[in-house]
Order: C-alpha cells, then structure tokens, then sequence
C-alpha cells in the first residue's frame, strides 16, 4: 500500500476509491435485475393474455366480427352465437349501478368529510366501508338473491337487470366513497372558510365551491368503479344473469329491464363451459371484447385523472 | 369633530337577526346533513343486510342438517353430502399457489417501483398496475384452460386434468399481484428517507440497504399485502370456476393436477342451478352456509390487515 502524501495524491487515492467499478457489485446488480424480472412479468402478462385471447379468437374476430357483436345467443351451434344480449345487458346493468351507487357514495363521502369529521357515527361507517371493500364479490350475489330479488320482488321484478345494478351498486359503493373521500379531502380548507367569510350557508359552500373543485376526481373513481361493476360476473350468476337471456321480441327498451337478462362477463362464462373448440374460439373472442371494453374505459379514467390532477 | 362611535357591537341599526341568513338557505343547509348522513346510514344497512342474509340462511342450514354428512367422502350437495373439508382443502391449496406466484412478482415489482426506478418509469407503471387490477376475472379464467394449462402445465405434468388446481392457482395469483404490488409499494414508501440516508452514510449499497433496511421497516405492511391477497384469493370466484370445475360435486382430493371445488366455487355452481336445488331446501340452504364461511373468513382476514396498516401509519 503507498502511503498517500500531497494533496493531489490524496483527492486522486479517494476519487478512484470511490470509484464505481463495474461488476465489483454483483450482489446489487442481480437484485436490480430480479426486481425489474418481476416487474416485467407483473405487467407483461396483460400483454400475453391479449395476445392468446387474439390468437384463439382470431376466427371470430377476423370473419365474422360484425355478425358476433349484432346477434344474440345461440344454443344451437358456436357459429350462430353472438354477444349482443351481453353487451345490452352489460349496459343497463351499469346504468343501474351508477343510479344507486353514485348518489349514495358520493352523499355517504360528503357526509364523512365535510359534516362528522371523526365523530362515532362517521367512525362506524368508515369501518364498515373498509370491511364492506373486502368481502367477496359473491357473497354480494347472496344478498342480490336474497334481499334483491325476493324481497324486493315488488320493485325489482325478480332476477332482472334491476336487482343485478342494485346488487353491483352494494358492490362498488365502497370504491365510490373511498375515492370520494380522497376527493374531498384534497379541496383545501381555505376555499371553505373564503365561502364562509362572505356569508354562506354550509349547503351553499358545499354545492357551489366544495364539489365543483371535487367533481373531476369524483368522476374518475366512479368510472373505474363502474368498470369494476362492468367485468364482474360472479354475483350475477346467482341474481339470474347466467340461465337469462333477454327476449327482444316487441318489448321496448324500459321493458327489458325488469325482463330476463344477462351480462358480457356471464356470457363469457357461458361459453367457456360449453364442451368443444368452437366454443373456445367464441369465450376467446369475448374476452378480447370485454378486455379491450374495459381497459378503454379505465385507461381514459386513469389518463384524465393524471391529466387534470390539480394541485392546490 | 367626528360624529360619535356607535356604542352597539354590530354598528349604527344593526341587530343580531339581521345577520342570519335567510329561513330557506338556513333550511336547505339543514335538509342536505340530514339527506347526507341518511346516506351513510345507507351503507350500514348494506352490511347489517349483507349479515342478516348470510346468518338467517346458514342457520336454517346448520338447524337442519346432520353434522355426520358434513364430514363425508366429498361435496356433494344434491344427495346431502357436504364435506367442508373438500372445499377448505381446495381453496386454501389454490390460494397458497396463487400467494406463491403473486408475493415474490409483487413484491419484486413494489420494491423496484419504490426503491430504484425513475419517477418517469415509476409514474407510467402504477396506473399500469391499476389498469392490471381492473382485468375481469372470467377473462383470467378462459387464459387458464386455454393458455396455461395446455401450453405450459401439460409439458411438466403428463396426466394432468384438463380442470385443475394447479392452473386456477396460477391464474389467480395473476390476479392478486397488482393488488400485493400496491399494497407493499405503499408500505415501502411509508419507510422514512431517513433511513435509508443513514443506511447510504454508513457506506450500505443500495441492495444493503433495500433488503436490510427498508423490508424490514416495512415488514408489517408486507404482512399485511399477503394477508389482504390471501383473503382476495380466498373470495375469487370465476377463475376457479372455470378453471378448476368441481363446483357442482367433488371427492375429496389433494392432487394438484386434479379438479377441485372450494367455497366459491361450489357456491357459483349452487346458484348456476338454482331452480333445479329450489326443491332440495338444503342443498340450496347450503349455498348460505358457505357464504357465511367465505364472509367470516375474509372478515377477520381482511381486519387482521387493515389493523397492521393501521399500525404502520402509527408507526412513522
């Protein structure tokens, strides 16, 4: 070892020890690696599933896509079966879910953060919304079956498209209120309190400033919770969307909601348990439809969000 | 001389009232508390219905089976059958390879995200992993029985069913990551920069100090993302369904390369058939039953987590 003396020599000993020098860290490199192989594999596999549901749909979406998408199902044979019942059916079950759960969410919110800050009340219903996030979605098929469709029968007409919204509404409630709340939390006081100092009631700061400044990140969350509400299936399997399939015939459109009905996601379901390869090829096909359905609506959602975050 | 102040509070003819607003604003203002609050109570009564239901039909289930027949060869509901064994057996093996695909990629990616990619890389890959979560479970369902297991499971496994567990485990540990991916990242980041400052002053490299630093410092909320992933593991429904079958019956198994029915899945196949079990009372009673254990169990799983999340805010 030379025993280091001038200044120069010093700075020059200390710049080399520190030196990066490649492969001395073979430890950390493998780590980075590692960690960028599972982040890959996290998010490519998206790309892997389209690129299957493509390949194995390809009959259908390259031939007869526009015969897919206008006819409804079929139980004869593969070829003659389209999507059109799931995709109308898909539609009047979101809309259903957005006319129960987002007033209710976004009301549940405002009452949280602008009314019972921390009181017991709110502090119950904040559990309950964490714990109501958690169950499965399932179980929510239960009380859609139960309480829905029977109880209610009066209202909802039995396993209709009606107590299959409301059961989708229960569902998503809490993603409503959670990215409610987060939305109302970001308003900064100083916008209340200037409400306040020229002589409004809470009602007014609340309409007029609090919920305007709110409104585009509210939007965002009940747009992916509708897309949420959009792929699922399993609840309506048991509110009747799996034996259902709507009967056109000469019913209007306000008929068909309290009629037979079902769902893309159960359509697809129902494809995939039909024994034979064209069938395959149909469940493969839908699942590129749906897929491509709800990312674009959650993409859009996340884009706008990011895009038009404010900061205050 | 300047006139003389006003000797009342609120100026020259002023009085208190004249401060109010008006009865109608003051009215409305009241009416929207009472309308918001009645919505919140809303909510509450969608989870004491969510219990009612579940406890009123597993009690008219437990009240009238014989408990011999729930702990018989498999499940098989129609012949009053109903093994719970079968069911827990299959949903927690299928759960176990789903955490077992799902921790070391989520966990993998949450750290990459938190501790070395580039804000840019970082900013375009959490949206990424949220637009991952929205993927519809069917979707991974139909991936399973078409892609992952005749093009991948048939090449290490020469017998292996065309439904199996196997494959449903795989599938719904695709399903989970992105929400262990979020769970762990937000806990990596709840670790002060501090720490890993002083871990940097000391001369640690950044692998140092990623494994010997942060995880641990993060440990309970890791523990909690494997917790919640289980629990959403445990409550997945299609993708089991459809890819491991067993649902409507099953024998008691635990080959993984055999089909299998869990909680949910029978439960799917119960409410698949539910004119034809109307007439059998308890196998359609039993579809409340497995409800009431699917809710219970994710309850406390779900709980258990959240209390640790909780801890950890606390902590820092």
């Amino acid at each position: 070892m030379t025993i280091l003396t001038t200044p120069a020599g010093i700075a020059t000993g200390a710049a080399d020890a520190l030196r990066k020098r490649p492969g001395a860290d073979v430890a950390g490199a493998t780590f980075k690696w590692l960690l960028i192989g599972a982040t890959v594999f996290a998010t490519g596999f998206l790309a892997v599933l389209l690129a299957v549901m493509i390949v194995d749909g390809w009959d259908v979406l390259s031939g007869n896509l526009w015969y897919f998408l206008t006819h409804g199902f079929s139980q004869r044979s593969a070829g003659e079966a389209g999507v059109w019942q799931g995709i109308i059916g898909s539609l009047q079950v979101a809309l259903v879910t957005g006319v129960f759960a987002v007033p209710t969410g976004v009301a549940t919110a405002i009452y949280l953060v602008e009314y019972a800050q921390g009181n017991r009340f709110a502090r119950i219903v904040e559990l309950n919304i964490r714990n109501l996030a958690g169950v499965p979605s399932i179980v929510y098929g239960l009380l859609g079956l139960a309480v829905f469709a029977q109880t209610l029968r009066g209202f909802s007409g039995g396993t209709t498209a009606i107590a299959g919204g409301m059961t989708l509404a229960a569902m998503v409630l809490p993603i409503v209120v959670i990215t409610s709340v987060e939305a109302l939390k970001a308003v900064p006081d100083s916008l209340r309190e200037a409400a306040y100092g020229v002589g409004a009631t809470k009602w007014e700061v609340l309409s007029r400033q609090v919920l305007p400044a709110a409104l585009s990140t509210i939007l965002t969350g009940t747009v992916l919770a509708l897309a949420r509400a959009l792929g699922e299936a399993a609840p309506l399997i048991l509110v009747g969307a799996a034996t259902g399939f709507m009967s056109f015939g000469d019913a209007n459109m306000l008929e068909t909601f309290t009629g037979p009905y079902t769902a893309l996601p159960v359509l697809i379901f129902n494809f995939a348990r039909q024994p034979g390869a064209d069938w395959g090829v149909n469940a493969a096909a839908a699942s590129v439809i749906i897929l491509v359905l709800v990312l674009a609506v959650n993409g859009l959602a996340i884009y706008l969000r990011n895009r038009f975050e404010r900061q205050w | 001389m300047a006139p003389p102040m006003s000797t009342t509070p609120h100026g020259p003819g002023l009085k208190v009232t004249d401060l109010r607003t008006s009865v109608r604003r003051r009215a409305w203002s009241a009416g929207a508390r009472w309308a918001f609050a009645l919505a919140a109570l809303a909510t509450v009564l969608v989870s004491a219905l969510i219990i009612w239901t579940v406890a009123s039909g597993a009690w008219t289930f437990i009240s009238q089976v014989a408990f011999d027949n729930l702990t018989e060869i498999g499940w098989f509901p129609r012949r009053g059958l109903f093994d719970l064994s079968t069911l827990l057996v299959n949903s927690v093996q299928i759960s176990v390879i789903a955490m077992l695909v799902a921790v070391p990629s989520g966990f993998g990616a949450a750290i990459y995200l938190s501790e070395y990619a580039h804000p840019k890389v970082r900013k375009v890959m959490k949206p990424t992993l949220e637009l991952l979560a929205s993927v519809p479970s069917v979707v991974l369902g139909v991936f399973a029985i078409s892609f992952i297991t005749p093009s991948i499971l048939t090449n290490f496994f020469d017998d292996i069913n065309f439904f199996n567990k196997l494959a449903a485990g795989i599938a719904v540990g695709l399903l989970v990551i992105p929400l262990i991916a979020s769970i762990a990242e937000d806990a990596l980041r709840a670790v002060p920069v501090a720490l890993r400052e002083a871990s940097s002053g000391l001369g640690a490299r950044k692998v140092t100090t990623s494994i010997r630093v942060v995880l641990p410092a993060a440990m309970s909320g890791l523990m909690a993302a494997i917790i919640v992933g289980f629990s959403r593991a445990i409550g997945e429904t299609m993708v089991v369904t459809i890819a491991s079958g067993g649902g409507d019956t099953s024998l008691f198994n635990l080959a993984l390369t055999e089909s299998g029915g869990t909680f949910t899945s029978a439960m799917a196949a119960l409410g698949l058939g539910t004119d034809q079990v109307a007439g059998n009372n308890l196998a359609f009673q039993s579809l409340y039953f497995l409800g009431a254990l699917l809710f219970a169990i994710t309850l406390v799983l779900n709980m258990l987590g959240d209390l640790i999340v909780r801890r950890l805010q606390n902590k820092y």
